[in-house]
C-alpha cells in the first residue's frame, strides 16, 4: 500500500509542479462547452434541454484529451520498466495512476460542470444531479481511458487511436449520466441512475486494473 | 480442446485449411444458392412488411455472425494471451475485417429496411446503437492490431481489447429488454420457441447457414493469407 500512495503522490506532485497540463484540459472543457450555444443558437429552452448531454460529452472528451500522456512519459524515461520490475503488483500501480488522473481531471470536471450548467439555464436540482453523476461516473472514464492509454502505448498515432478505442467502452456511463439529469428535469429522483453509474464504476474498478496491467506488461516486453 | 491445440501449429493448420477450403467453398455456394432461391422466390411476402421482409434474410444472419464473430475475436484473444498460440493472432487479424463487414452489412440492410417500415433510415434505438458500437469496437480492434511496427505487439494489444470489448456483446443481446424501444424484440432466439411462421423461418435459417459458411471460408482464406504474409516478412528480414 505504501507503493500505491507513493506513486499516487508522485503523480500528483508532478501535476502540482506543472499545473498548466490540467489547466489546458479544463480550459478545453469550457471552450468545447461554449461552442455548443454558438453552433445551436441561444434559445434558453433548447440549451437547457441539451445541457446534460453536452456537458457529459465535453467531460468525456476532456478526460480523453488528458489521457495520452498517462503512461507515455513513464514509458519514455524508464519509470515504467522499474514499475514492471518492482516487487509489488503492477495492478496497484495501474490503479494508482488512474486514481491520480481522476483527482486531477475527473474531480475538477465534476466541480466545474455545474457552474457551466448555470450558463445553460439548468435548475438547481439538475445541477446537483449533474455534479453527482459526474463525480460517480468519471472514475469509470479514467479507468477505461487508462486501459486505452496502456493499449496504445508506443503505437503510431496513439492519441487518435485512443480516441477511437475509449468512447465505445464509455457509452454506458455516458447514457446513464446524461439521462439522470433528464430524469430530474421530469421531477423524478435519480437514485437508480446513480446506483447504476456506481455499479459501472465498481465493475471497472474490479476488472480494468488487471487489463491495464496486462497491457503495460506486453508494452514492456 | 486437444484438437484446437493441434491446429495451433500454422503448418498443420495450413494442411487442414487446404483440404477443408474446397469442400467448404462448395458447401457455401450450394447453401447460398438454395438460401437465396428460398428467400427471394419461394417465401411469401409478409402481410405487413410486403416484399421488404426479404431484407431480413440477409440482415438477421449478418447481425448474428457479427456478434458471434466478436466472440470469436475474444476467444482468439484469450488463446493468444493464455497459450501464446501464434495462429490465434493471425486468425484474429484475418477475422476482424470480415466481422466488421458483416456488421456493416447488418447496419446498411437494417437502414434500408427501416426507411419503408419505420419511415426513417436511422433511429437512435438501443439495439441499433449497440450494433453501431460493435462496429466501432471492430474498427478499434483492426486499427490497434495494425498500429505497431512490431506486429506481435499489436496482436497482443488487440487481444486485450477484444476481451474487454466482449463485455459489450451481451449488452447488445439484452439491451432490447433493458430499453425496449422501437426495434422489435428478439423473435427467433427466445424461450418458448420462435414466433416466426415456418415459411419465413426456413429460408432465414438456410441463409444463416449459408452466410455463416461464407464467414468461415473467408476467415480461413484470410488466415492462410496472413500466414503467407508473416512467412514472407520473416524471410525478407532474414535475407
Amino acid at each position: 500500500m505504501t507503493g500505491f500512495t507513493a506513486l499516487m503522490a508522485r503523480d500528483l506532485r508532478l501535476v502540482w509542479r506543472r499545473p498548466g497540463d490540467v489547466a489546458v484540459v479544463l480550459a478545453f472543457f469550457v471552450v468545447a462547452t461554449a461552442l455548443f450555444p454558438l453552433g445551436i443558437g441561444p434559445q434558453a429552452n433548447v440549451l437547457a434541454r441539451i445541457a446534460a448531454g453536452v456537458l457529459w460529452c465535453a467531460a468525456l472528451f476532456a478526460a480523453l484529451l488528458s489521457l495520452d500522456r498517462l503512461f507515455a512519459a513513464d514509458h519514455e524515461d524508464g519509470t515504467l520498466d522499474l514499475l514492471l520490475l518492482a516487487p509489488w503488483p503492477l495492478e496497484l500501480a495501474a490503479l494508482a495512476k488512474c486514481a491520480a488522473h481522476w483527482i486531477v481531471t475527473g474531480l475538477p470536471l465534476a466541480v466545474l460542470a455545474p457552474l457551466l450548467g448555470v450558463a445553460f439555464g439548468l435548475e438547481a436540482e439538475s445541477l446537483a444531479a449533474l455534479g453527482a453523476t459526474l463525480l460517480v461516473g468519471t472514475p469509470t472514464l479514467s479507468l477505461v481511458g487508462g486501459l486505452a492509454a496502456a493499449l496504445t502505448l508506443g503505437a503510431r498515432r496513439s492519441g487518435a487511436l485512443l480516441a477511437l478505442l475509449a468512447p465505445p467502452l464509455c457509452v454506458p456511463t455516458l447514457i446513464f449520466g446524461a439521462s439522470a439529469v433528464e430524469t430530474v428535469a421530469t421531477g423524478e429522483g435519480f437514485a437508480t441512475h446513480l446506483a447504476i453509474l456506481a455499479a459501472l464504476a465498481l465493475v471497472s474498478l474490479a476488472t480494468l486494473p488487471w487489463a491495464i496491467a496486462a497491457a503495460l506488461r506486453q508494452a514492456g516486453e | 480442446m486437444a484438437d484446437l491445440h493441434f491446429l495451433a501449429n500454422p503448418a498443420r493448420f495450413r494442411r487442414f485449411s487446404q483440404r477443408a477450403l474446397p469442400v467448404l467453398s462448395f458447401a457455401t455456394a450450394l447453401a447460398l444458392g438454395v438460401g437465396l432461391y428460398l428467400a427471394l422466390v419461394v417465401s411469401p411476402p409478409d402481410y405487413q412488411q410486403g416484399e421488404t421482409v426479404r431484407i431480413m434474410f440477409v440482415h438477421v444472419p449478418s447481425a448474428w455472425i457479427a456478434m458471434a464473430g466478436y466472440m470469436l475475436l475474444a476467444a482468439l484473444g484469450a488463446s493468444l494471451l493464455v497459450w501464446r498460440h501464434p495462429l490465434a493472432a493471425l486468425m484474429a487479424r484475418g477475422a476482424a475485417p470480415v466481422g466488421a463487414v458483416f456488421c456493416a452489412v447488418c447496419l446498411l440492410t437494417g437502414s434500408l429496411w427501416g426507411r419503408p417500415m419505420w419511415g426513417t433510415y436511422w433511429v437512435w434505438d438501443a439495439r441499433l446503437t449497440s450494433m453501431l458500437l460493435l462496429f466501432f469496437l471492430y474498427l478499434g480492434h483492426i486499427a490497434l492490431s495494425r498500429a505497431y511496427d512490431d506486429p506481435a505487439r499489436g496482436d497482443r494489444a488487440a487481444a486485450i481489447l477484444a476481451l474487454v470489448g466482449a463485455i459489450n456483446v451481451p449488452i447488445i443481446k439484452f439491451s432490447v429488454d433493458w430499453w425496449n424501444t422501437l426495434h422489435q424484440p428478439a423473435s427467433v432466439m427466445k424461450l418458448g420457441g420462435p414466433s416466426i411462421h415456418p415459411a419465413i423461418l426456413t429460408p432465414l435459417l438456410v441463409m444463416a447457414l449459408a452466410l455463416a459458411l461464407l464467414y468461415v471460408v473467408l476467415v480461413l482464406l484470410r488466415t492462410d493469407t496472413e500466414i503467407d504474409r508473416r512467412r514472407l516478412e520473416l524471410s525478407e528480414s532474414v535475407a
